[in-house]
């Protein structure tokens, strides 16, 4: 399946490569570059390249390419689905996935990528037994290694890869026995230029942090779980339970994972938390425009809009912007051309404005659309779809765990067009 | 060449590698490794890394290894000498070592060691431990590609594998397969009731590589379920039938779906939940081309929740759900808004989702989406905005209730400042006026009058090519133009005058007497143009159109070449064609055969015979073998616990090498004389009446002759959707257990029985028989339950009994204990759906043996089944006891794992005791 990885970063530097099998030499990449050049943006990169023997399949993420060698027929999405697993267990082993932390752990990295594939089919991708097989580094660990010579990698092989439940490992013990539980709930909406909603859903995720001993099995209710439209389960979910008695029956894998994510879709209605009163226009002539942005709250149910950040991709042709903020700061870049208005807390009382003039390159005729403004917010202690967790249940041990529930809105993909 | 920097470096690491510490050979490997990953060079110190093969420090010894697959190729010789350390190793009893050892040895692409690979596959395929078989299967592969010669031998080793029961092993097993010998489908059959059961628990990158094999057998293995409902697909269909009248023939006969065809369909949909987007896409797949049609419609949701996701995977699904769109419109329709584009999507993620909107597009919702693509016309992504016109063109030819309307829109774009925007509409409108240029003759005027205010070079080009073309719709107007641009020839672009020429000698055609001394004119101009383009074409037309002596034959065919009917652009999608292609492959997404691509068959007219998937029954846990076996695996695990994991664990191992000796003891032991078994049943049967009522229960039932204990599922999740009532209790037990004895409750006693009744107050309740004394001689008043009680429990509560002669106030906490049995309610199935449930079920899992030294009852090999559901919550409990003098094997399936392990401790209890 798959036959070779390189590693790209943005500036075009191969800086990994690793065969599982027979050896492919790295021009192959050129056909990749090609296409690289071809795209302008990175995000334009088709995912699938074809060369006369082979097939690239690559992903972009946090700024590197992760270039996958194929030779034969495969599932696209087979291939595609691995390589972000990769990218998420750099992530998980050393807290973020860069250029600079993969080069500094090489060595750990190639035993990760020996263990997660063989034979180019993935062997190895649960984070709790690649864990076993190979400790993520520590800086305790990588001290006391260099003292008494131990090693990273593990001698025998996670009993979670016989299991059936290969997602947990054995012998988990805490003094600290909790488990919490994040809804997480992203609105994506358009709006269009009078405020009505052209398209509106939430997605939501459920992101668990569970920490405990033994061999717990958990059950998790919701209050309204007939809200949840389309739901997608971490393996460790029992399918029936949900179909039958919309619970959520579970024997947790140890530590931090998403225990699902779910959809509401645009048949339900969907809350918007905020207005946007917007009016950008660019005059004929003395290439100039004007900029005047309010935003107010919605539909908040009574909680505060946080964080709450405004971004405008302004077209080519604006020089610089001279606004003034009543509340926040904006930040014009004159290079990526993107506007940005940090507001932070949403004072319902007084409400933001943003107002003042761009200037337009001189002779360069006026933009044809407006651009469009992409919203960043956050409400704390709510879930938008109104989703609440009712109880959750822990059979199979002994002790008592300390249990907790969160909920965060986010803006997702939330755009209002003018 | 390398620098003599890097040799000194490569010194410098050969002189770490050959040092006696540990830690220095141990660094010299991990920055030899960075070597390699940076794509160095550091095949020369292959002599120095080799010799380090056999270390003891596992982290050593995996960098060695990484290093060794890596240069193997071409060193050869030297790679040799560590193959006897990997045959040792593949020897030793840690199942890691072992496994390792076969990974390198097979990854090493040296064709001498080809026999020494065969038959450490054959014998780690036997190995005990499932993930060393895994291996295994991985190493099929590897050695398949290096030497093909040894292709049947291999096929051995799959169809053995293929057997296998652990679900670590299925995935990988069907890998190989699948490159290997795709085409040996007959390996299939008996293990296919088995993969479809397996399938849940298969890791989920096994799971995608089942799918696709399934999805192939499938359709060569079944008829086709779209008979029925023909009104869909009729293209795709007229592929499965030679001529009509076998198409006839076909449809008087009612369709029946083979079980085993829905086995898989219903096996499969769960998976549609998976967080995997490839497993969501391989059952989506799996459904667009097996299930029937009407069926269909549950994967849209899934496939539209796979657009949250990455840039890379919604390419992937969007091009997908852009052919299915083209075939089936309804299925995504009520999807439509998710597939509006954002400013901020990816270029080609915009074209696909224009491409599916514009599939989607019927009289009903054109208004929206056209609405929508005007924002879309104004984007500052041009080549978008483009291919937003080309779309709107599509729209206009499909629907022909808004072509008019398209026309107008597209008319006022090309007023746009944009030149590409301007451009693409002109192309746009002129293909469309090319499909009916008759009754559009107006908007050609109307674009004769634009024409002074357009600039883009593009547009005017293209409207004079328009007015050329269909001069004669508008015979006034054309001459007029023509004049206007004899005026401005010289100041126009390149391609503009190339038109005029053109447009010209149309004119000259067909309307000579006004237009002749204007063409000439303009042929003059040409003729002295600066770019040579010009001129060469002025001569050329010049040379056809007007006689002169020199001309010949050809300015007799002017007309016909100049004025020659053009055939319309047809626009249709460009995922038309792509259906020819199995969805969620990678030939779909290049819409080109990639190499080793597997055609999907179509589906065979009669059905092939349906029992060769027929499989002996295997009893599901049988031989008390798991012992030994355990003892073994022991030492390598490491961890032997009674945790529902490791007990799984030893599940497989099990499973694996069980199958011979169960056959083997179902042949050579007779059936036990059924009255002998009741003699002894009923004597445990007493014994146990007391310590594990559940347990009697069931050992009544086998006296009914194994009447096997009935079990009621929820609709969805039974399979035949046959609900099955439960049965009523076989036994009830007299005995009462004490609540509250009459010491300690100051004179009042409680005793409490289960009645085994169903309960009135509600379906999932247990109902209890309380009996209350007063041993006192004073009255008792006022008996209730109290409000606090345990959480979770949930008591439907009698009212105060009046009075039974009492003197004060008092409380007693009491708790109830029933034995788990109490909280079962037995219910009937057939043994196969018990052996199916139990493989099926998606449950933690326990088993225990023991050797009860105690033990007189001697069943040989029997196995006694018992099924129930709690009584809350409605979950399926399995217990099948497999009695083999003189162990026990008990199994119980069940997702409620507190209740699971009591029962097994009381049925364990129960056993034991039952001996004296």
């Amino acid at each position: 399946m798959i036959h070779s990885l390189f590693l790209i970063n943005n500036a075009g530097d191969l800086f990994l490569e690793k065969h599982w099998k027979s050896v492919i030499s790295r021009s192959i990449c050129d056909y990749f570059f090609e296409a690289r050049e071809k795209a302008v943006e990175p995000d334009n990169v088709p995912p699938v390249i074809r060369t006369p023997h082979h097939y690239l399949i690559n992903i972009y993420r946090e700024k590197i390419f992760f270039v996958s060698v194929i030779q034969t027929e495969v599932p696209p999405l087979f291939v595609i689905e691995f390589l972000h697993r990769v990218a998420e267990t750099f992530q998980d082993y050393f807290g973020e996935c860069s250029e600079t932390t993969i080069k500094d752990n090489v060595v750990i990295v190639y035993e990760l990528l020996e263990e997660m594939l063989d034979n180019g089919f993935p062997l190895a991708t649960e984070s709790n037994i690649l864990k076993e097989l190979i400790r993520p580094p520590t800086i305790l660990r990588s001290m006391v290694n260099t003292i008494t010579g131990s090693s990273n990698v593990g001698e025998t092989l996670p009993t979670g890869q016989l299991s059936n439940i290969p997602w947990r490992r054995a012998g988990v013990k805490y003094t600290n026995n909790e488990a919490y539980f994040d809804v997480v709930e992203e609105i994506d909406a358009i709006l269009d230029k009078s405020g009505t909603t052209v398209f509106a859903e939430i997605q939501g995720v459920i992101d668990a942090c569970v920490k405990l001993s033994g061999m717990p099995d958990l059950t998790l209710s919701f209050m309204n779980p007939r809200l949840l439209d389309d739901v997608s389960f971490h393996p460790c979910v029992r399918y029936k339970r949900w179909e039958s008695e919309r619970v959520i029956s579970f024997i947790p894998p140890d530590g931090n994972f998403q225990l699902m994510s779910y959809h509401i879709s645009a048949q339900n209605l969907v809350a918007i938390p905020i207005y946007v009163k917007q009016n950008i226009s660019f005059f004929e002539t003395g290439s100039s425009g004007r900029l005047d942005i309010t935003v107010g709250p919605k539909q908040t149910m009574g909680k505060t809009v946080e964080c709450l950040v405004v971004t405008v991709h302004m077209p080519k042709v604006v020089l610089s912007a001279n606004l003034s903020a009543t509340q926040g700061t904006y930040n014009y870049d004159p290079v990526t051309k993107i506007l940005l208005w940090d507001i932070g807390k949403l004072n319902p009382q007084k409400l933001p404005n943003l107002k003042g003039s761009l200037s337009l390159q001189s002779g360069a005729p006026k933009p044809e659309e407006n651009p469009s403004l992409n919203i960043d917010l956050k409400i704390q202690q709510f879930a938008i779809s109104g989703l609440k967790v009712n109880r959750l249940d822990m059979y199979g041990e002994k002790y008592k765990p300390f249990k907790g529930v969160k909920y965060v809105t986010k803006a997702g993909k939330f755009q209002v067009r003018t | 060449m390398l620098s003599p920097w890097f040799l000194c470096r490569n010194e410098d690491l050969k002189e770490m590698l050959e040092s006696n510490k540990e830690s220095l050979k141990l660094e010299a490997m991990k920055r030899i490794v960075g070597l390699i990953a940076k794509g160095k060079n550091a095949s020369e110190l292959f002599p120095a890394v080799v010799k380090n093969v056999a270390s003891k420090n596992i982290e050593l010894k995996k960098l060695v290894y990484v290093y060794l697959v890596r240069y193997a190729e071409e060193q050869q010789d030297l790679a040799l000498l560590s193959i006897s350390t990997f045959q040792r190793a593949l020897k030793d009893p840690n199942q890691l070592i072992r496994a390792s050892a076969l990974r390198v040895l097979s990854s090493i692409r040296v064709p001498i060691i080809v026999p020494i690979m065969m038959l450490a596959i054959k014998e780690a395929a036997t190995d005990l431990s499932p993930y060393v078989r895994k291996t295994a299967a991985h190493a099929i592969q590897k050695l398949f590609s290096l030497d093909p010669d040894q292709k049947e031998h291999l096929i051995e080793v799959i169809e053995k594998l293929l057997k296998d029961k652990s679900t670590l092993v299925a995935g990988s097993v069907v890998m190989a397969f699948e490159e290997v010998c795709p085409d040996r489908i007959d390996l299939i059959h008996k293990n296919y009731r088995k993969l479809c059961n397996l399938l849940v628990d298969v890791e989920e990158w096994g799971q995608v590589v089942i799918i696709h094999m399934l999805t192939r057998y499938a359709r060569t293995q079944f008829v086709s379920p779209w008979r029925e409902d023909a009104v869909f697909d009729e293209n795709s269909e007229k592929a499965f039938y030679d001529s009509e009248e076998e198409r006839r023939v076909d449809q008087s006969k009612p369709y029946i779906m083979d079980p085993d065809h829905r086995l898989l369909l219903r096996n499969t949909k769960p998976l549609l939940q998976s967080r995997n987007t490839a497993v969501v896409m391989a059952v989506s797949q799996l459904y667009w081309h097996l299930s029937p049609k009407h069926e269909l419609s549950i994967i849209t949701k899934s496939l539209v929740r796979l657009l949250r996701s990455h840039r890379e995977v919604q390419y992937i699904v969007l091009q997908n759900i852009a052919t299915m769109s083209i075939q089936r419109k309804g299925m995504f329709e009520p999807f439509m808004k998710s597939f509006y584009v954002r400013s901020t999507d990816a270029t080609h993620i915009k074209t696909l989702k224009l491409e599916i909107l514009t599939n989607l597009a019927n009289e009903a919702n054109i208004s929206t989406i056209l609405r929508e693509f005007q924002t879309y016309v104004k984007s500052q992504d041009k080549a978008f905005a483009a291919a937003t016109i080309q779309a709107i063109g599509c729209c206009a030819t499909n629907i022909s209730e808004v072509t008019d309307t398209c026309l107008n829109g597209l008319v006022l774009l090309l007023s746009n400042r944009d030149e590409t925007v301007v451009a693409e509409s002109v192309v746009v409108i002129k293909k469309l006026l090319q499909t009916q240029p008759s009754q559009h003759s107006d908007i050609i005027k109307h674009m004769a009058k634009l024409f002074d205010n357009i600039t883009v070079p593009m547009a005017r080009a293209s409207i004079l090519w328009l007015m050329g073309e269909y001069c004669e719709h508008v015979p006034k107007i054309a001459p007029d133009v023509l004049r206007k641009m004899a005026k401005t020839f010289t100041d126009e672009e390149d391609i503009v005058k190339l038109q005029i020429v053109n447009l010209a000698a149309k004119l000259y055609l067909t309307n000579s007497k006004q237009t002749k001394l204007l063409t000439q004119y303009i042929l003059n101009l040409g003729k002295y143009d600066q770019n040579y383009d010009i001129r060469d074409r002025t001569r050329f037309i010049r040379q056809l159109i007007v006689p002169n002596e020199k001309s010949g034959a050809l300015s007799k065919y002017a007309r016909r070449i100049l004025m020659a009917p053009k055939p319309a652009p047809v626009l249709q999608s460009a995922f038309k064609d792509r259906d020819r292609f199995q969805l969620g492959t990678l030939s779909h997404t290049l819409n080109s055969q990639a190499s080793g691509y597997l055609e999907l068959s179509d589906w065979p007219a009669v059905a092939p015979d349906q029992s060769v998937r027929n499989v002996e029954v295997v009893e599901p846990q049988k031989n008390g073998n798991a012992v030994k076996v355990e003892s073994r695996s022991e030492s390598e695990s490491g961890s032997e616990s009674s945790s529902s994991e490791s007990s799984s664990e030893s599940r497989s191992e099990l499973d694996s090498d069980s199958d011979s000796g169960t056959d083997q003891k179902k042949n050579t032991k007779p059936k036990p004389k059924t009255l002998n078994i009741m003699t002894k049943y009923i004597l445990i049967h007493i014994v146990l009446s007391i310590s594990s009522p559940f347990f009697v229960n069931c050992m009544c039932s086998l006296l009914h002759l194994c009447v096997f204990l009935a079990c009621q599922f929820d609709a969805v999740s039974w399979p035949v959707r046959v609900s099955l009532q439960a049965s009523s209790p076989v036994f009830v037990p007299e005995t009462s257990h004490e609540l509250l004895h009459r010491m300690t409750g100051k004179g009042l006693s409680a005793q409490y029985r289960f009645t085994r009744q169903p309960c009135i107050y509600g379906n999932s309740m247990v109902s209890l028989q309380l009996t209350l004394s007063n041993r006192t001689d004073q009255a008792l008043e006022n008996i209730h339950i109290s409000e606090k009680s345990s959480t979770g429990q949930n008591i439907h509560r009698f009212n105060a009994i009046g009075e039974l002669n009492t003197t004060k106030e008092d409380e007693f906490s009491v708790s109830i204990q029933p034995a788990v049995g109490e909280l079962l309610l037995p219910i009937t199935m057939s043994e196969a759906d018990f052996t199916k449930e139990q493989g099926n079920t998606n449950t933690s899992y326990w088993h225990a043996d023991e050797t009860p030294t105690n033990q007189p009852i001697h069943f040989s090999a029997c196995i006694s089944r018992f099924a129930g559901k709690t009584v809350s919550s409605g979950s399926l409990v399995l217990v099948s006891v497999a009695l083999k003098d003189p162990d026990a094997m008990i199994t119980i399936n069940t997702e409620k794992t507190v209740m699971g392990s009591m029962l097994l401790r009381q049925v364990k209890t129960a056993l034991t005791n039952s001996g004296p």
